[in-house]
C-alpha cells in the first residue's frame, strides 16, 4: 500500500519534469514493435531530456 | 437528491466564509475565512460547473480513444494514470505569475483580488484550460497555433503565433526584471542564486555520465548544495571581501541577466538546464505546499483592509482604476493566456481516457488559482506600512527610512522608520525601501509564515532567503526554456517568408533567431532597469494586458469550435469569458494608449515630457535631458506595444466572427476533430 503510493509519487515527480515511465515504454515496444530495438535506459532518458528541453515542447509558465 | 446533501453543505460553509470576508469591517479577518470560501466555491465548481461542461458542451466520451492510445509511441504519447499527469500538468502551467500578481493587486485591498481570483477562475480561467484541453485532445495534441490554423484559417494562425511570440517577449522580460529587483544591492540573495549555477552543470554531469537518469537521487544532491548556499550566503554577505563581489547594482544584474540568457539557451540542456528544471520544479511544488501548511498553521490575521483608497486609482504600485487594471493586473491565477500553449502541448498527449479531462484541465487551474490565493493572503498579512514602503517607486518614496515612513504615513498607512529598519535587519536585508516586483514581498510574507511555524524570529533572514531563491530559480529556469522556444517561434515565423530559416539542423538560423530573441526581451528588461519611474509599474500591466489577450484568443477558438460542433446552444460558456477579457483587455490597452493622465496613458505621458523637454525643463524622476528623452522613447514603445496588441486581438476577433458565421450557416458539424475511434471493449 505505501509502497504502491510511493511509487506513483515517483512517477508524477519524474513526469513533472518529462521524463515518462520507462517500464511503460519497454512494454509498449515489446507488444507493439517487437522486431525494432528499443532504447536502453541511459539513452531513454537522454532521449526525453532532449524532446523537453529542445524548445518545440512549448516549455511551461510563467 | 442525498448526492447533492455534502455539496449543499459546502455550499453554505463557502457563503459564510465569503460573506465574512466580505463584510467584516473594523475587527481583522482571519486569512483562514478567504482559504475556506476559495475551498468550498473550487470544489463546488468543479463538482457541477466542470462536469456539466464535460457532459454537456464537450460531450466527453469514455469509451473514444484518446490521441495517447491511438498514436502510442511509449515517449510521447503514453497513457498516463490520471493523478500523475495531473501532477504534470499543474507543474507545467504553475509559475511565478500567480504569486506576483496577487501581491501587486493587494494595494486595492484583499477583496478586490480574492473576488476576482474566485470568479476568474471559475468562469474563465479553467473553462479555457479546459477546452483547450479537450480541443487539442480531439485533434491529436495538435498545438494552439495549428489548432487556430485548423479552424480559423492561416491568416488567423499566424497572427496568433505573433501575439503569442510578442507575449513570450513581454513575459521573460517583467521575469527578469523580478529577479534584477529581488537581487539588487543583495549579497546573500545574489550569491545563493549564482550558485545555483555551478551546482546545477555538476548536477548535470552526474545525471549524464555518472548516474544516467537518477532523478531523484541527484536533485536530492541538488537540494543539500542549494541550502548549503543558502546558509554560506549569509556568511558572504557579511564578508568585506566577498560581499561586494555579489553586491551588484540594478543595471549591472540585467546586463548579467541578458548575457546569462544569450549563453545558457545555447549550452547542451542536459549541463544546466535540465538540472536546474529539476530543482525549481521540486523546489516549486514544495514551497507552495509548505505555504498552504505554514498559513493553516498560522491562521494569520489579515492586516491589510479590505480597501484602501486606492480602489479609484492613483496607487503607487501601479497606476489605474480598479476597473479595468485589477483584472489585467492578476493574469496568471484568475485566468491565464499562456496556459493555452500548455494545455495543447504535451498533456493532451498523455491523457489516457476523455473523462480524465475536467480533473487535469480544469482542476489543475483550480489549484493554481489556490496558490494565487496564498500570495493575495501573504501580502495582506503584512503591515500594509511595510507593503506600500517595499512596493512603492523610489520616487515616492526617497531615499531613507525617514523620508519612506513619512511618504506612507501620508499615504493613510502609519509606520515609523525603525519598523522599516527592523524589518530590513529581520530578513538580513540592506534595506527593504522600494523593493519592487512583488517577490521581495512574497519572500517577506513567507519567512513571516515559516518563521512561525520552523525556527522562530531568528530564522527569518534563512526564510526570506529561501523564498527569494525558490522565486528566482524557477523564473531563470523559463528565462532559459522560454528563450528557447521563442527561438523556435522565431524560426517558423521568419520561415514564412524565408523558408530556409525554418531549418534546425544549420547553425546560423538558430543563433540569428537566439540572438534576435535575447535582444527581444533584454531590450524590454534594460527598459524596465532604467526606467525612472521603476519598470514594474509600466512593464507589468503590458504584460497583463497581452496574457489576457492570449486568454481572449484562446477562448474565441474554443468558441469557434463550440458553434462548429454545432453546439451553439452550449457557447455562452466560451462567448461570456471572452467577452469579459475582450472588454478589460480592450479598454485596459486603449486607456494605456490614449487616457489623458500622464499616469496612465502613455501618449499623455510622452506628450508632458516632451513639452516639458521642448522648454528645457526637467520632470521628476528625471535627472537628466538624456532621461527625460529615454522617457518619452519608453513611452512611445510601449504605445507601439499596446497598439499592437489590440490589432492582435481585433484581428483574431474578425476571424473569430466570420468562422462562427459560417458554422452556423453550414448544415452539419464542421469542426475539424479526428474521427471517433472507439475502443475495442
Amino acid at each position: 500500500m505505501i509502497g504502491a503510493v510511493f511509487a506513483k509519487l515517483r512517477e508524477t515527480a519524474r513526469l513533472m519534469v518529462g521524463l515518462p515511465d520507462y517500464d511503460a515504454y519497454r512494454r509498449h515496444m515489446a507488444e507493439h514493435h517487437p522486431d525494432q530495438p528499443a532504447m536502453d535506459q541511459t539513452a531513454f532518458f537522454r532521449d526525453r531530456q532532449n524532446a523537453r528541453y529542445g524548445g518545440r515542447g512549448g516549455g511551461r509558465c510563467c | 437528491m442525498t448526492r447533492h446533501l455534502p455539496w449543499i453543505f459546502l455550499a453554505i460553509v463557502g457563503a459564510v466564509s465569503l460573506t465574512v470576508v466580505a463584510v467584516a469591517r473594523g475587527e481583522t479577518v482571519n486569512a483562514l475565512w478567504i482559504v475556506a470560501a476559495a475551498v468550498s466555491i473550487f470544489l463546488i465548481a468543479y463538482r457541477y460547473y466542470a462536469l456539466f461542461i464535460a457532459r454537456h458542451v464537450m460531450g466527453l466520451d469514455g469509451a473514444r480513444v484518446t490521441p495517447a492510445i491511438r498514436r502510442a509511441d511509449g515517449l510521447d504519447y503514453v497513457a498516463t494514470d490520471r493523478s500523475v499527469l495531473f501532477g504534470h500538468h499543474f507543474a507545467a502551467i504553475a509559475g511565478a505569475g500567480p504569486l506576483v500578481g496577487p501581491v501587486l493587486a493587494a494595494q486595492m485591498g484583499y477583496l478586490p483580488g480574492t473576488l476576482w481570483i474566485l470568479a476568474g477562475v471559475v468562469v474563465a480561467g479553467a473553462v479555457q484550460d479546459f477546452m483547450i484541453l479537450f480541443i487539442s485532445m480531439r485533434r491529436d495534441g495538435k498545438s494552439l497555433g495549428e489548432l487556430i490554423r485548423m479552424e480559423m484559417g492561416q491568416t488567423a494562425g499566424t497572427i496568433a503565433l505573433f501575439g503569442a511570440f510578442m507575449i513570450m517577449v513581454i513575459i521573460l522580460a517583467v521575469l527578469a526584471l523580478i529577479v534584477v529587483k529581488a537581487l539588487a544591492e543583495s549579497p546573500w540573495g545574489t550569491f545563493t542564486v549564482a550558485a545555483t549555477i555551478p551546482l546545477a552543470v555538476m548536477m548535470g554531469i552526474y545525471s549524464r555520465w555518472i548516474r544516467p537518469g537518477r532523478i531523484g537521487e541527484v536533485s536530492i544532491l541538488g537540494l543539500v548544495g542549494l541550502l548549503a548556499a543558502l546558509i554560506f550566503g549569509q556568511s558572504v554577505a557579511a564578508s568585506p571581501v566577498l560581499g561586494p563581489l555579489f553586491t551588484f547594482t540594478p543595471i549591472q544584474l540585467c546586463w548579467l541577466l541578458i548575457g546569462y540568457g544569450a549563453i545558457a539557451s545555447v549550452l547542451p540542456v542536459w549541463l544546466l538546464l535540465a538540472p536546474r528544471d529539476y530543482l525549481s520544479t521540486f523546489l516549486k511544488i514544495g514551497a507552495i505546499v509548505a505555504l498552504a501548511v505554514g498559513i493553516v498553521i498560522m491562521a494569520p490575521p489579515l492586516r491589510m483592509p479590505a480597501l484602501t483608497q486606492f480602489v479609484g486609482g492613483g496607487g503607487p504600485v501601479w497606476s489605474g482604476s480598479l476597473f479595468p487594471f485589477l483584472f489585467i493586473t492578476i493574469a496568471c491565477g484568475a485566468v491565464s493566456g499562456f496556459h493555452a500553449l500548455i494545455a495543447s502541448g504535451t498533456t493532451p498527449k498523455l491523457i489516457a481516457n476523455e473523462t480524465h479531462a475536467p480533473f487535469i484541465g480544469y482542476g489543475a487551474m483550480l489549484m493554481e488559482a489556490f496558490v494565487a490565493i496564498m500570495a493575495l493572503v501573504g501580502a495582506a498579512i503584512l503591515d500594509p506600512g511595510i507593503y506600500f514602503v517595499m512596493n512603492s517607486p523610489a520616487a515616492v518614496l526617497g531615499a531613507d527610512a525617514v523620508s519612506a515612513a513619512a511618504a506612507v504615513t501620508a499615504m493613510g498607512f502609519p509606520i515609523d522608520a525603525a519598523t522599516i529598519t527592523q524589518t530590513a535587519r529581520d530578513v538580513g536585508e540592506a534595506t527593504v525601501i522600494s523593493r519592487t516586483g512583488g517577490a521581495p514581498t512574497l519572500a517577506v510574507a513567507m519567512a513571516e509564515i515559516f518563521s512561525h511555524a520552523v525556527g522562530g524570529p531568528a530564522m527569518k533572514a534563512f526564510w526570506y532567503h529561501f523564498a527569494i531563491l525558490f522565486e528566482a530559480l524557477f523564473i531563470l529556469t523559463a528565462v532559459d526554456a522560454g528563450t528557447r522556444a521563442g527561438r523556435f517561434m522565431l524560426q517558423d515565423l521568419i520561415g514564412l517568408a524565408v523558408p530556409s530559416f525554418k531549418r534546425t539542423d544549420t547553425l546560423l538560423p538558430g543563433v540569428v533567431a537566439t540572438a534576435l530573441c535575447v535582444g527581444a526581451w533584454g531590450f524590454f528588461l534594460h527598459q524596465g532597469v532604467t526606467d525612472p519611474l521603476g519598470g514594474v509599474n509600466t512593464l507589468w500591466p503590458v504584460f497583463g494586458i497581452s496574457n489576457q489577450m492570449l486568454a481572449a484568443i484562446a477562448l474565441m477558438l474554443a468558441t469557434v469550435v463550440l458553434f462548429r460542433m454545432k453546439r451553439d446552444r452550449f457557447a455562452w460558456v466560451t462567448m461570456v469569458p471572452t467577452a469579459w477579457l475582450l472588454v478589460c483587455t480592450i479598454s485596459a490597452g486603449g486607456l494605456k494608449l490614449l487616457s489623458a493622465d500622464p499616469k496612465v496613458g502613455f501618449l499623455s505621458h510622452a506628450a508632458q515630457f516632451s513639452a516639458a523637454a521642448e522648454r528645457g525643463e526637467l520632470l521628476g524622476p528625471a535627472k537628466s535631458m538624456a532621461q527625460m528623452h529615454q522617457i518619452i522613447r519608453n513611452d512611445y514603445i510601449d504605445a507601439g506595444l499596446c497598439a499592437l496588441f489590440l490589432a492582435v486581438v481585433l484581428a483574431i476577433l474578425v476571424f473569430a466572427i466570420r468562422a462562427s458565421i459560417a458554422a452556423r450557416q453550414a448544415s452539419k458539424p464542421t469542426a475539424a476533430e479526428t474521427p471517433a475511434e472507439l475502443a475495442v471493449a
